[in-house]
């Protein structure tokens, strides 16, 4: 038998311990921020002011929690089959490749209710044929995905750099990007949406894709823990032999959950793409595949979890856009760190807090005789 | 004909300096991994170092101490992705993934609040970098055809740290095939119940091969930042660190193939850059782009082709549980 | 407890002062959590003697050992080594005792050669080729004293099972051992393999070494020790002097009541073949070959078992048949279904047909450690359209029918929502056969279905099984317990080297028969006249 711990209240498991971590990686954030000589009070107090300090903030917020949540879904929906998806990044600029071209080759006569499905299928299609190639490397071949689809993060910025310099841009534009693709190749922001009902907002970049990332959610929930393939997905990640016994075949689970990850991560473009940019550029995923990795550590890989986790790190990012004002030594880079921190407690350094809680819960139990029965 | 050597003789030797941190890299890699724990933070380590090396080079105005610096704090990633993942049996992909990510976030942060130059640090006076050293005789030959000229050029007349990487490879050697901590090593990455159950700590063995790992990629980052070139920027690294480690896997994780697989890279990197601006026929000029995706397109060709049948030590990756 | 009369058992003939036990237990005490693995262990073990530990899976004498070992501390108790007490904090301190364990599963490094693995942890110093070259002599020397011949040069993934068990034992002399544990030693070996391991514990006996045996096996106990103690419920509940005593007793006292060794089982009622097995050969990636032309048939109604040692290709065979691997060449039919190399069949597919499929390893195919038991009850079933609606998995039916898996074949806790890793083997193993059974297979396959399991739990598989066969179900069965097969089989195969070297009715086969034949000591004529009444219809 192997050592047994202290068995201790589901709860915990899915609220105190992911929360001890949280803290302790902000914690260490803190530290930092007092090393480099300023006040960690102050740039938590200026980042939550500026997030969620009036609509413009929180609309802001939700903008960026929407990608998080996208690339959030990519990573975790990868986890549970047993992969480590580190490739959001790429499927994600490559996703947003596809759906401008969709719109630059259709926006200025097609209408809004064919270019939305259209850019959606492209969007999906695309992260996923980004995705294709190192899933069908692991299933096939055996090559560690984490560093295939890293290298493919790195391909895919050159393959970007090269279309846009070259082929996509704007005739007479300075600067690598593509002309406007066409007023109904617009997804609506949802401050217009509020204004049509009377609601007036101040606007920003929040648009309808949040709808989508919502639905996503629940679309995941449903498929992993409801459905058989979801099954099938979970037992190939927590045993590939018990899998085969299952009449399960890994080789077709990691294509398929590295398909659906790529695809999801491919969202994204249909939010900065179809849904503010409204043109293809350059670097418009900002690091939102990383963050994504982060936030479905932080959220235990579950879609719930990674709706609360998308929302903290679009405080962040909206946040740190703010704090940047104030406070110029702290840059977005500290955004970056917060991550590293974060994933490094959430995923490896997940279970640190747990002799703490063990400890506090024989002591409550020995002051409090439980009464059982058999 | 003449012309033509002298391209080869300027390749081939900055094939060398560009595989010096491959090198470091890969043997580092193989201390870790031997010892059955992945270490993917391999770059963050580099990048972290190249940052300590450059600022403290530029506050001490010595390439030996930032060395000492640039060891220094790979070593403390290392004891930190040991922690994780030996003492708190953590995900070690996971883990490996957090450095990087934390420093490529911390060199900026720590760099733009302490320089004000964006991250970058400032540029380092001759004393604080390691400069190109002639070996003994290789001026005085420098004109002898062919031998004189492969000795000035290739052999010699490159900085310490390169040396020191070529040297690394038959010392790894040595130590894994010959040494006792070497016995050790490999059967911890194989069967560390095995070592467990002789009454040898587990632990504290992958401890020191994880920091054993660091001395080397702290090289490597110091090199990169101030012998090859003169100070930190931001992300210099550009995932040298997984072409190490891809490097290692295609060389078995075992030191001289390793070392041969780094030289491929460096000798492809090297051609690349020669290739800039030279129109090949049929295809017109070769876009900078493509240059620049070669070495991260041969790693993955590399992982795709040819390691079906190379198997890692085998307790790779498993955190080791006291099973009863 | 120990009584006055127990404790006469102990005391050596010839009277006088005893000398110091070589180990002495007093009052071990641990606990896991809620477990309480050993309660107020005591025991004492004469220097240069055989004595045994006794007791069926879950007893605590793994935890024992581990304690032994220093694995683990005990909470409280007191551990003395030739009358003085010691501190075994690690490995290394209790090798330092000259305590030396032979694993139940070895723990070899494969890549490495004999000598390698024995030297491991004393080189004799930091470079590795002067220590080699004095290591190579004692383990010379070590060879001839006891008769354990191994090349110390060959590689151990190149070394068959038995030779894999003499390189621990070399391990722990090499270490200057005086106190030998074995923990189940001889699971893996052969009854002629098990008689080499008794001579050898003999030599170490009589050259002063004292040797601890763990294990379940009665009549090991019987043949090589001189006393025993036996374990239950973590506590010790006798001490024997082996020729005291029988295995009956010795069984009653393991069980705490009378243990029937004989099964109730009808006369068997057979109908027409089911499995046919026609020159079913396995290559494996390496091209070792595996199984080796099997043939054979299973009729409805009859257990056929396949004794041997692991390792002859039963467990191939096994997942050739449930779908797991196709076969190389030759074929076989199930139902009707024929399965060749060209058409080959999955998992999933032998469950449609009517296959059922119980593993040998429960926790790497069996069952999925992280799921809770309402999923891991339908771990290959999850297609089925009873336990879904408008294609999703509807969690109150997968619920009701787990409880129901529960009721019928009494796993314990009756809670669908805990986690199968915290379940105990025997409940987990339940679960399984409850899974496969209640779909009413006709044909089951089913591989080492009493490993790990306590012994009410063994009756109770042991009972599902012979009502499986009345209904009319075609069984087979792989275990190395030879005494399940011969309970439970109405014909039983051997497998040696992946051939099928005997077939023969359960009421003519007998342990030294079934030992010959897995010695593969017949022969071949021998074998070549077995191989053809294998194919004719059995009995």
């Amino acid at each position: 038998m192997t050592g047994a711990q202290t068995p201790l209240p589901c709860w915990v498991d899915i609220v105190l311990i992911p929360l001890a971590n949280v803290t302790l990686a902000f914690l260490v954030a803190g530290l930092i921020v007092l090393a480099i000589g300023e006040n960690p009070l102050l740039a938590i107090r200026v980042m939550i002011a500026g997030a969620l300090g009036d609509s413009e903030g929180v609309g802001y917020t939700l903008y960026y929690a929407t990608n998080f949540i996208f690339t959030g879904l990519a990573v975790a929906l990868a986890f549970h089959a047993g992969l480590f998806n580190i490739g959001g990044e790429g499927q994600a600029y490559i996703g947003g490749l596809g759906i401008g071209l969709v719109l630059l080759a259709g926006g200025r006569y097609l209408s809004f209710s064919v270019l939305l499905p259209l850019a959606v299928l492209a969007g999906a299609g695309f992260g996923a044929a980004w995705a294709l190639v190192p899933a069908y490397l692991q299933a096939y071949r055996g090559s560690h995905i984490v560093i295939t689809t890293i290298m493919f993060n790195f391909l895919a910025a050159a393959l970007m750099v090269y279309l846009m310099v070259n082929v996509l841009i704007a005739p007479g534009s300075m600067s690598p990007e593509s002309r406007e693709f066409g007023p109904a190749a617009h997804l609506p922001f949802i401050h217009d949406v509020l204004a049509s009902i009377g609601i007036k907002l101040t606007g920003t970049p929040l648009n309808l894709s949040l709808v989508l990332a919502i639905a996503l959610c629940v679309f995941v929930w449903l498929l992993l823990w409801h459905t058989p393939l979801g099954f099938e997905l979970r037992t190939v990640g927590h045993s590939e032999t018990a899998a085969v016994y299952a009449g399960v075949r890994p080789r077709r689970i990691i294509i398929i959950a590295m398909c659906l990850s790529g695809a999801m991560a491919g969202f994204v473009g249909l939010n900065e793409i179809m849904g503010v940019h409204h043109r293809l550029l350059l670097n418009f995923t900002a690091g939102y595949g990383f963050t994504g990795i982060a936030v479905a550590l932080m959220g235990r890989n579950h879609p719930f979890g990674i709706i609360l986790a998308s929302i903290l790190f679009g405080i962040l990012s909206q946040g740190g856009t703010e704090l940047a004002f104030t406070i110029p030594t702290l840059t977005r880079d500290m955004i970056v760190v917060i991550q590293g921190l974060v994933i490094l407690f959430s995923g490896a350094l997940s279970q640190l807090s747990r002799p703490w809680f063990e400890w506090l819960f024989s002591l409550l139990q020995r002051q409090a005789p439980a009464v059982r029965g058999a | 004909m003449e012309d033509g050597f002298a391209i080869v003789v300027l390749t081939l030797s900055a094939t060398l300096r560009v595989a010096t941190p491959l090198i470091l890299g890969a043997m580092a890699g193989l201390f870790s991994e031997r010892s059955g724990i992945i270490d993917i933070s391999l770059e963050g380590k580099m990048l972290a170092s190249a940052f300590a090396a450059a600022t403290v080079a530029a506050l001490s105005d010595s390439a030996w101490i930032a060395l000492g610096a640039g060891i220094l704090i790979a070593g403390a990633f290392a004891l930190v992705h040991g922690y994780a993942c030996i003492t708190q049996k953590g995900n070690q992909v996971v883990s490996g993934i957090a450095l990087n990510i934390l420093a490529s976030g911390l060199t900026i942060v720590l760099g733009n609040a302490w320089f004000h130059r964006g991250g970058q640090t400032p540029n380092l006076p001759a004393g604080g970098r390691f400069m190109a050293i002639d070996l003994p005789g290789a001026v005085a030959l420098r004109d002898v055809p062919v031998v004189g000229r492969l000795y000035h050029q290739l052999i010699s007349g490159h900085n310490l740290i390169v040396y020191a990487a070529l040297l690394a490879v038959p010392l790894t050697h040595w130590m894994v095939n010959n040494t006792r901590f070497g016995l050790r090593l490999r059967a911890v990455g194989e069967n560390p119940q095995a070592v467990d159950t002789a009454g040898i700590s587990v632990a504290w063995l992958r401890f020191r091969a994880v920091l054993l790992g660091g001395l080397l990629t702290g090289t490597a980052g110091t090199y990169l930042a101030i012998a090859q070139n003169a100070g930190f920027s931001r992300d210099m690294t550009a995932g040298q660190g997984y072409i190490a480690l891809t490097a290692l896997i295609f060389g078995k994780w075992r030191p001289y193939p390793a070392l041969g697989a780094c030289l491929m890279f460096g000798l492809l990197d090297a051609i690349a850059i020669r290739l800039q601006g030279v129109r090949v026929a049929g295809i017109g000029e070769v876009p900078v782009q493509l240059i620049q995706a070669l070495p991260y397109l041969l790693t993955v060709i590399l992982l795709a082709g040819f390691i079906g049948k190379a198997v890692a030590p085998k307790a790779a990756g498993v955190p080791y549980v006291k099973e009863r | 407890m120990l009584t006055e009369a127990n404790r006469r058992g102990a005391v050596p003939a010839g009277g006088g002062t005893p000398p110091p036990s070589a180990i002495e237990l007093r009052h071990i005490e641990k606990r896991f959590g809620a477990v309480h693995a050993n309660r107020d262990v005591s025991l004492s073990v004469s220097p240069g003697s055989i004595t045994g530990i006794v007791g069926e899976n879950g007893a605590g004498k793994s935890t024992l050992m581990s304690i032994l070992f220093g694995f683990y501390q005990a909470d409280s108790g007191e551990i003395l080594i030739d009358g003085k007490p010691v501190n075994i904090g690690s490995s290394g301190a209790a090798i330092a005792l000259g305590i030396g364990m032979v694993h139940q599963h070895f723990v070899l490094v494969d890549t490495f050669t004999v000598l390698e693995n024995i030297m491991l942890g004393a080189e004799g110093g930091p470079l590795l080729r002067r220590g080699a070259a004095a290591a190579r002599q004692e383990v010379a020397r070590l060879e001839r004293e006891y008769g354990l011949g191994v090349d110390p040069e060959a590689l151990i993934s190149a070394l068959p099972v038995g030779a894999l068990q003499r390189v621990e034992i070399l391990k722990a002399l090499y270490r200057r051992a005086k106190i030998l544990i074995l923990d189940e030693p001889t699971g893996v070996l052969t009854p002629q393999e098990t008689d080499q391991l008794f001579r050898i514990l003999s030599a170490l006996r009589s050259r002063g070494t004292t040797v601890i045996l763990i294990t379940h096996k009665l009549r090991e106990i019987m043949a090589a020790t001189d006393a025993v103690y036996v374990m239950r419920a973590g506590a010790i509940v006798a001490h024997r002097r082996t020729a005291d005593t029988d295995p009956a007793e010795l069984a009653e006292l393991m069980v705490g009541r009378k243990v029937r060794l004989t099964l109730d089982k009808a006369a068997g009622r057979y109908g027409a073949a089911a499995l046919v097995a026609e020159s079913l050969s396995l290559r494996d990636e390496r091209g070792v070959t595996r199984v080796d032309n099997a043939s054979f048939q299973i009729r409805t109604g009859e257990i056929v078992a396949i004794a041997g040692v692991s390792g002859n290709g039963q467990s191939e065979l096994l997942e050739m048949l449930a779908g797991i691997r196709p076969p190389t060449s030759g074929r076989f039919t199930a139902n009707h279904r024929e399965v060749t190399a060209e058409t080959p069949c999955n998992p999933a597919e032998m469950r449609v047909i009517g296959v059922a499929h119980i593993p040998e390893d429960r926790h790497r195919l069996g069952l999925v450690s992280a799921f809770v038991a309402s999923e891991s009850a339908i771990l290959g079933y999850q297609r089925d359209t009873a336990y879904t609606r408008y294609l999703l998995l509807i969690k109150q039916i997968l619920m009701r029918h787990c409880a129901m898996l529960m009721e019928r074949f009494d796993v314990r806790p009756r809670a669908p929502m805990l986690r199968s890793a915290n379940f105990s083997g025997g409940n987990q193993q339940k679960l399984i056969i409850a899974r496969e059974l209640a779909r009413e297979p006709k044909i089951l396959l089913i591989g080492q279905p009493t490993r790990g399991v306590d012994i009410g739990a063994i009756e109770f598989i042991h009972r599902q099984l012979i009502l499986r066969r009345e209904a009319g179900c075609a069984i087979l069965l792989v275990s190395v317990e030879l005494d399940e097969v011969m309970a439970l089989a109405d014909r039983i195969l051997v497998m040696c080297g992946g051939r099928i070297v005997g077939d023969l009715p359960a009421d003519e086969a007998d342990e030294r028969k079934l030992g010959l034949l897995m010695a593969n000591a017949q022969g071949r004529e021998a074998s070549e006249t077995t191989a053809v009444t294998a194919i004719g219809p059995g009995s």
